[in-house]
């Protein structure tokens, strides 16, 4: 194959005329892109038209000037770099939109070079668990992390470069972002935004007349302060803070403030006196690891979080009081007693009692007195009926943007087969319930397949686990007497003793957790979902007799923002009034978007503690939704779900109506783990006969 | 020692056990004695449980039986079984009942691991009869007024399998145990390693990083057994980072992530 010639300009702009038309007009032709390309040998060539194909098949534009300039891309980097240069693209577009991939194309100079960095470089993406939890270790609030431009914190954020080589090795480069984070942790631990000011910085800088200046003088003098503060608390911590520290030693004339900012009990205070006393002297270098300040985002973060908390507090004491057997007077104040670190611990009702407090308010008092120094009073009385309410109204919409993604929504990845990578964060999930029905369907049900009821509960019966003795064991629990006497008539015939002499307790216990995932698609419409339903209300008379734990959960939605799982039954429900109103209430909804229902309920099935653990599908034909997930997309991402819950030792098993099911279950759960029923009447037949072969 | 004979002196705690109490754990625990009340120790491992345990029977000067559950652990295996020696049958006390017959204290730590149905064998020793029936020899042994049952458990496991049944937890008064407060531990940890109190404190803080992380990936914090290894390495020359790694990071997790991050906090700190 390397043999072969490259194409020629007129060969590439032929392919390219059909294969980017979406993108071409009159004006617009893709004859640079061809000239560019036939300068290349044909394994690049191939490797440029085999990218030109797939990226067509996500946005043509972006094609486009891909094909534009892969011939420069190609000639800078090695194929492995190539490549990534290729899906970082893919990347910024599935999260930015079309421009930002375009200009992520384009700075092909820049991402060969960063490529060529790459040992040295550490990003936030492989560092970033480590480091959230280093920070959640360290206590105080919760910081979330995030990548930007530079490193700062607005005191509930800590924000660092996505990427960090600033020094020569990877190693000390690690260090750096170790040593950025934890010196912007100590801005929120060691006071230095005190929550009762929050524009204090901003306010402070603008009166004076050069307020950049100001606010970086400031900074270098916290710095100062901070890194006794470290120094105090975490030695370990400041000697690698020192390593990166590379400025000439500060002016003698700072030395009496230094003194004062490096003492124990200095506070923020005392950084604005030395600001102002010191203002118009030269700034100093700023060590690697202080980052930057923004005041701004400081004040309005504190602001918002100021508010958000008190509501929050006042709402859940309220709550909590409520609990209580007596009933709270109104404006009534709660106690809080400090542990011996300072930080809110237990609290008391007004008349003394006290209250138990659950660990999310208990972070939310600590959050408030890291911000105060203390809980103020007004935090603690309790909300009034007509009190404030926090404006709760959540939109759907919003869930993808992430506004609150960590409340009630999960996001997945999903696997595309054609770049071989997971689209990161691509879908968002959200469990609902199903809107119970109260009809008659179960016991009718029962009755009309009475006889097969009766006749499913006696092999269910059979299969359940029984305590068997077992004799003449070699080990056990006790002494097996019969084979003991045998054993001495034996032995005084001059036979050998038998080593058999004891019995053996066995328990069969079943130990089985069984997932059932519920077609909920617009194509189950009618007598699919009858049937369905049906085959559930059979199956669980049976499990109730074998007393495996199982949980039934319908799926379904439409685009990958709105992906939907519907609870039926969770496992901890017992099998009752509700769980059958809700089977009666399983109606039809729109796509079958199947990996990631497989990756949630995987999730939820790994949570139960039982040896063997089933994922049982029921659906009736290919996975498919709205936004192109059909075809071998969506049934290469089911198969890499199911290979993903495979690898957390799930067995997973489909049973289907799809006649068509052949040519795609094979390869999605493995030759052995699907069924096919060609009736849907016989469903309910079936399936507790498979489950029954499945398990035993 | 011969297998299965234990004397009862020999089950006697002569040397007073170190044990700091965390409030009012010693009176309730020797009024439900005198009571007569068995007594449920509730717990994450390693607050001290059973270090309480070896100082009440000092206390009380009682012999302790301690038997360790798990998940085989049979009703046999408390009550006691047949063993054949010379061609003859010998009936040998199971550590419950051995408990009962010598009149001591009987400690059945983390219960839950036993299998169900041993749970229900200390009923009827639990609640007012007091008495032990043996099945296989149709005795039923009555317990003496010195003789005092204690079971322990993990409420922090958050299993439904690995729950204690109404029917069993209401028969005890329960104490409950948790980490002590900093400066007690502090002491605790000086004491058991004697490696001083700034170090001692030192790790009292790295515990107290770890348990921020509890439920963030990692199932318990540090407990105080696993600070005083740390010392008690740290004394006997290793330094305090490889210490803190091989007797706490290492033990409490595997997940890289999660070790990373416990070393970088450990690394702070030192």
């Amino acid at each position: 194959m390397a043999d072969l010639k490259p194409l020629t300009a007129a060969e590439l702009e032929d392919w390219l005329d059909e294969e980017l038309d979406a993108a071409l007009s009159l004006r617009r032709t893709s004859h640079t892109a061809a000239t560019s390309l036939a300068s290349l040998d044909r394994d690049q060539q191939d490797f440029a038209r085999h990218w030109v194909g797939i990226i067509a098949k996500t946005n043509p534009e972006l094609a486009y000037h891909f094909a534009n300039r892969a011939a420069e891309g190609l000639r800078r980097m090695a194929e492995d770099d190539a490549l990534a240069w290729i899906i970082q693209a893919m990347d910024v577009y599935d999260k930015m939109g079309l421009y930002p991939a375009i200009a992520a194309l384009s700075e092909i100079e820049a991402f060969a070079a960063l490529r060529a960095q790459r040992s040295r470089t550490v990003t936030l993406e492989e560092i970033g668990p480590v480091l959230e939890l280093f920070l959640q270790g360290l206590s105080g609030r919760r910081l979330k992390l995030e990548a930007g431009e530079s490193a700062f914190t607005d005191t509930t954020h800590i924000t660092l470069p996505a990427a960090i080589a600033l020094l020569p090795t990877r190693r000390e480069n690690l260090r750096l972002y170790k040593a950025l984070a934890a010196h912007l942790w100590a801005q929120t631990w060691f006071g230095t935004f005190p929550g009762d000011q929050p524009a204090r910085l901003l306010t402070h800088c603008q009166s004076l007349p050069d307020a950049a200046y100001a606010r970086d003088l400031f900074h270098a003098l916290e710095t100062i302060r901070l890194d006794a503060c470290l120094a105090r608390e975490l030695p370990g911590l400041y000697r690698e803070l020192r390593a990166l520290q590379n400025r000439p030693p500060l002016p003698t004339s700072w030395g009496p403030w230094i003194t004062r900012l490096e003492a124990l009990h200095a506070t923020v205070d005392d950084t604005y006196q030395a600001l102002d006393a010191l203002y118009g002297e030269p700034l100093p270098a700023p060590h690697p690891y202080q980052g930057m300040i923004d005041a701004q985002a400081v004040a309005a973060a504190l602001k918002e979080r100021m508010e958000q908390e008190r509501v929050a507090l006042q709402n859940a004491l309220k709550t909590i009081l409520e609990g209580q057997a007596s009933a709270p007077d109104e404006r009534q104040r709660v106690v809080v007693r400090k542990d011996e670190t300072g930080r809110p611990d237990l609290a008391f009702a007004p008349d003394g009692q006290p209250l138990m407090v659950p660990p999310d308010v208990r972070a939310l008092m600590q959050s408030i007195a890291q911000d105060l120094g203390d809980i103020p009073e007004e935090y603690l009385v309790a909300a009034g009926d007509g009190a404030y309410a926090a404006d709760n109204a959540k939109k759907p919409e919003d869930v993808w943007k992430g506004t609150y993604h960590e409340e009630g929504a999960f996001h997945y990845n999903e696997w595309d087969f054609k770049r071989q990578h997971y689209r990161k964060e691509w879908c968002v999930l959200r469990e609902l319930d199903v809107h119970p029905v109260h009809e008659p369907f179960v016991a009718d049900t029962l009755r009309k397949y009475a006889g097969l009821a009766a006749r499913l509960r006696k092999t269910f019966e059979a299969l359940r686990g029984e305590n068997a003795i077992l004799r003449r064991q070699k080990q056990g629990d006790d002494i097996d007497f019969d084979a003991l006497v045998q054993g001495f008539a034996d032995l005084r015939t001059g036979r050998e003793l038998p080593d058999g002499l004891f019995l053996h307790n066995r328990r069969v216990a079943r130990n089985i957790a069984v997932m059932f995932m519920v077609d909920m698609s617009g194509s189950t419409k009618g007598w699919i979902n009858d049937a369905e339903r049906e085959s559930l209300v059979l199956l669980c008379e049976a499990l109730e007799i074998l007393g495996d734990r199982y949980a039934i959960y319908g799926f379904s939605g439409i685009t990958r923002k709105r992906c939907e799982i519907y609870r039926v039954k969770r496992f901890e429900d017992p099998y009752d009034d509700s769980v059958r109103s809700r089977i009666t209430g399983i109606k039809p909804q729109d796509y079958t978007r199947m990996g990631v229902a497989i990756r949630h309920l995987c999730g939820l099935l790994s949570g139960v503690e039982a040896r063997t653990k089933i994922l049982l599908t029921l659906s009736d034909g290919k996975p498919d939704d709205y936004d192109g997930y059909r075809g071998e997309y969506g049934i290469e991402d089911t198969r890499q779900a199911l290979l993903e819950a495979r690898r957390d030792g799930i067995h997973a098993f489909c049973i289907t109506i799809d006649t068509d099911a052949r040519d795609y279950l094979p390869h999605m759960y493995g030759p052995a783990n699907y069924a096919l029923i060609d009736d849907v009447r016989k469903l309910p037949l079936k399936i507790s006969d498979i489950y029954r072969r499945l398990t035993s | 020692m011969e297998p299965g004979v234990v004397k009862t002196e020999a089950l006697l705690v002569t040397k007073e056990p170190y044990y700091e109490p965390q409030g009012d754990e010693i009176l309730l625990f020797e009024s439900a004695y005198r009571n007569q009340i068995p007594v449920l120790l509730k717990g994450p491992t390693g607050s001290g449980k059973t270090r309480f345990m070896e100082h009440m029977a000092w206390r009380l000067k009682r012999p302790l039986v301690t038997v360790s559950c798990h998940d085989d652990l049979t009703a046999s295996d408390l009550v006691g079984r047949y063993l054949i020696t010379a061609g003859d049958t010998v009936w040998v006390d199971g550590p419950l009942a051995r408990a009962v017959r010598i009149g001591g204290l009987c400690y059945l730590d983390e219960i839950v691991e036993a299998r169900k149905d041993t749970t229900v064998v200390i009923h009827p020793l639990a609640d007012d009869r007091r008495v032990l029936p043996i099945e296989k020899t149709g005795e039923v042994l009555c317990a003496p007024p010195d003789f005092g049952l204690a079971i322990s458990y993990n409420p922090g496991y958050q299993s439904v399998l690995k729950d204690l049944k109404q029917s069993t937890r209401q028969r005890f008064v329960a104490l409950e145990f948790d980490y002590p407060p900093a400066d007690l531990e502090k002491r605790i940890v000086d004491h058991e390693s004697g490696v001083g109190d700034e170090a001692a404190g030192k790790l009292v803080r790295f515990a107290a990083m770890t348990r921020n992380l509890k439920g963030s990936g990692l199932e318990e914090g540090a407990s105080t057994r696993l600070l005083v290894h740390a010392a008690k390495l740290m004394v006997s020359g290793v330094g305090a980072v490889a210490a803190c790694r091989g007797a706490i990071a290492q033990t409490l997790t595997d997940d890289p992530e999660m070790l990373a991050a416990i070393h970088e906090l450990s690394a702070s700190l030192f």
